[in-house]
């Protein structure tokens, strides 16, 4: 199976304290990536060194064949990884359609000159994207709430328009950073559903959940972090089985 | 009082564009730019010395846009780690180095003599009241031209990113917009646009000293964006007529009022300012026309 991220003796640390101490693993393409750990295990702090807002110190992150070590997030969106963030976040003043559009990438409507003309090839392209737009918005049931600034929305259509936003971008790898947490639970299983479908349609998820219920039913494989390093990997079954990982969590007997 | 209306029509209209100017880079990607009078100053000394040196009326306008838009460069550049109450005060400080500048190579600018006699196009074929109205079509036509640009700039994708990147520059990042460029191309526009206004204002008055650009037009300027709304082009150009004609207004409004010294009624005027800008932000925050979210097109309906 190839991999759509191979993650290799990634290292960070702030101000001498060491976060990530050897980060290795591999998301494989097409697969439906979980990853767990005790709180303070490094997790986000990883999605933050793999999507660019932080320099890794030390190892390498390759996306595919490419090396994408330290690139700045928008080369990494370019080459096809988008996250979601643990809070959403969001632009205050744009509706959700806006937000949808923001991400779609390739728009020569980005350029200056084009923008003041209104070019025909950024006219079409926005076109191209806005039904794309209407499509996602209809999948996530976000179609009544288009031009609501993001601001109105509930905690859980703001997740939905954070993932609805990183479909746009068109990526190959989502990485996605509790989107489920402070959401209801017919919401939850409503994404879940979503993540899944979507996962079926070729899209390779790396998710970062404290539901263990939920990761036992989404993903295979199941990663394990604890104390800024990988800890283990495997079905879900063969990491809840491993001592270490309750060990992690529980703590050690003496 | 017809020759008192065109000059403060044709005055609207110069501080029209410093508010497109500053509605560009403030309320598009969110740059507190407080040295545009700075800006505006590059501009009219860039084209009066153009122009002393006996080029064409229109090469010095050219120049004055690309000064302007080299020096904002030059200061994005400078201040690219600086945001916020920290890019505003540099800013600040820029608009009163150029000020200053002005003052002091007197080989450049005739320091506080001012330079005189700045060229006044077509001003000997159309005689004086001829030029003054042929002069406020010019600007107001120039004003147009401008905010219909601009706008359209505000509907596009670009200025769907420049708004991101105004409200979260991070997150804009990871939608895969390249913050820097955005950053640049607006400054350096908006700096343009100011430094084209100072040209107009130059050839308007013919004359121009330091004391023309002090940091008060920079304040009236923010005073004429916050009014008319922050974000929207209109707002801005809206914003600019009714700031000077308040302030040409209080002129009158002055001289009803009984036994003052003419030191106390330009105080009373400085006054009368403060508390319009208290009551606009009091009632109307979001300004006379505030920004609006556009609306998604028309929802096809779906197939199948």
């Amino acid at each position: 199976m190839t991999a759509a991220l191979t993650i290799d003796g990634l290292k960070l640390d702030f101000y001498g304290v060491h976060v990530l101490r050897g980060v290795d693993f591999t998301v494989p393409a097409g697969s439906f990536t979980g990853l767990i750990g005790p709180n303070g295990a490094g997790k986000s702090t990883l999605f933050n060194a793999v999507s660019g807002l932080y320099r890794p110190k030390a190892g390498s992150v390759r996306l595919g064949q490419a090396e994408t070590t330290g690139l700045p997030p928008e080369k990494l969106v370019a080459a096809g990884l988008v996250r979601s963030f643990q809070l959403a976040r969001g632009f205050p003043k744009l509706s959700v359609f806006q937000h949808l559009m923001l991400y779609g990438a390739g728009q020569p409507g980005e350029n200056l000159l084009a923008a003041m003309l209104r070019s025909a090839a950024a006219r079409r392209r926005e076109q191209e994207l806005t039904e794309r737009a209407f499509g996602i918005a209809r999948r996530l049931k976000l179609d009544h709430v288009l031009d609501n600034p993001v601001t109105a929305l509930s905690g859980g259509q703001k997740k939905l328009v954070e993932i609805g936003r990183a479909l746009m971008a068109d990526p190959k790898i989502l990485l996605l950073d509790e989107p489920m947490a402070g959401v209801n639970p017919s919401l939850t299983e409503q994404i879940a559903d979503h993540l899944v479908a979507l996962n079926r349609d070729g899209l390779t998820i790396c998710l970062i959940e404290h539901d263990m219920a939920l990761i036992k039913r989404l993903c295979a494989p199941v990663i394990v972090m604890a104390e800024g390093k990988t800890l283990t990997q495997g079905s879900f079954d063969e990491v809840a089985s491993d001592i270490r990982v309750q060990e992690a969590y529980l703590g050690r007997r003496h | 009082m017809l020759s008192y209306v065109i000059f403060t029509l044709t005055l609207c209209g110069i501080y029209a564009l410093l508010a497109l100017s500053l509605n560009l880079i403030w309320g598009g990607v969110g740059l507190v730019n407080l040295g545009l009078a700075g800006f505006f100053a590059v501009g009219a000394y860039a084209s009066a010395i153009a122009t002393g040196a006996g080029a064409p009326v229109l090469i010095g306008w050219g120049a004055a846009l690309v000064v302007g838009a080299v020096v904002g460069l030059v200061v994005t550049f400078a201040t690219l780690r600086l945001r916020d109450d920290y890019l505003a005060i540099v800013t600040l400080g820029f608009a009163e180095v150029i000020r200053l500048v002005a003052l002091n190579e007197r080989w450049l600018t005739k320091g506080s003599d001012g330079i005189s006699g700045i060229k006044a196009p077509l001003k000997a074929e159309l005689g004086l009241q001829g030029f003054s109205i042929f002069y406020l079509g010019l600007v107001t036509l120039i004003v147009l031209v401008v905010w219909a640009l601009l706008r359209r700039l505000d509907l596009s994708p670009y200025g769907r990113t420049m708004k991101a990147i105004r409200e979260d520059q991070q997150l804009a990042a990871f939608a895969g917009k390249t913050v820097l460029r955005f950053k640049l191309q607006a400054f350096a526009l908006s700096a343009a646009i100011a430094a084209l206004s100072g040209a107009l204002y130059a050839h308007f008055q013919s004359y121009i000293s330091p004391d023309h650009f002090q940091p008060l037009i920079t304040i009236y300027i923010f005073l004429a964006v916050t009014a008319g709304g922050v974000g929207r082009p209109s707002g801005a150009v809206l914003g600019a007529y009714l700031v000077v004609i308040f302030l040409e207004a209080t002129r009158f409004a002055t001289e009803w009022l009984p036994g003052l010294q003419p030191v106390q009624i330009a105080a009373m005027r400085e006054m009368m300012i403060g508390v319009a800008l208290i009551l606009v932000l009091h009632l109307r925050p979001q300004g006379i026309m505030p920004e609006r979210i556009p609306k998604a097109p028309r929802q096809p309906t779906p197939s199948a």
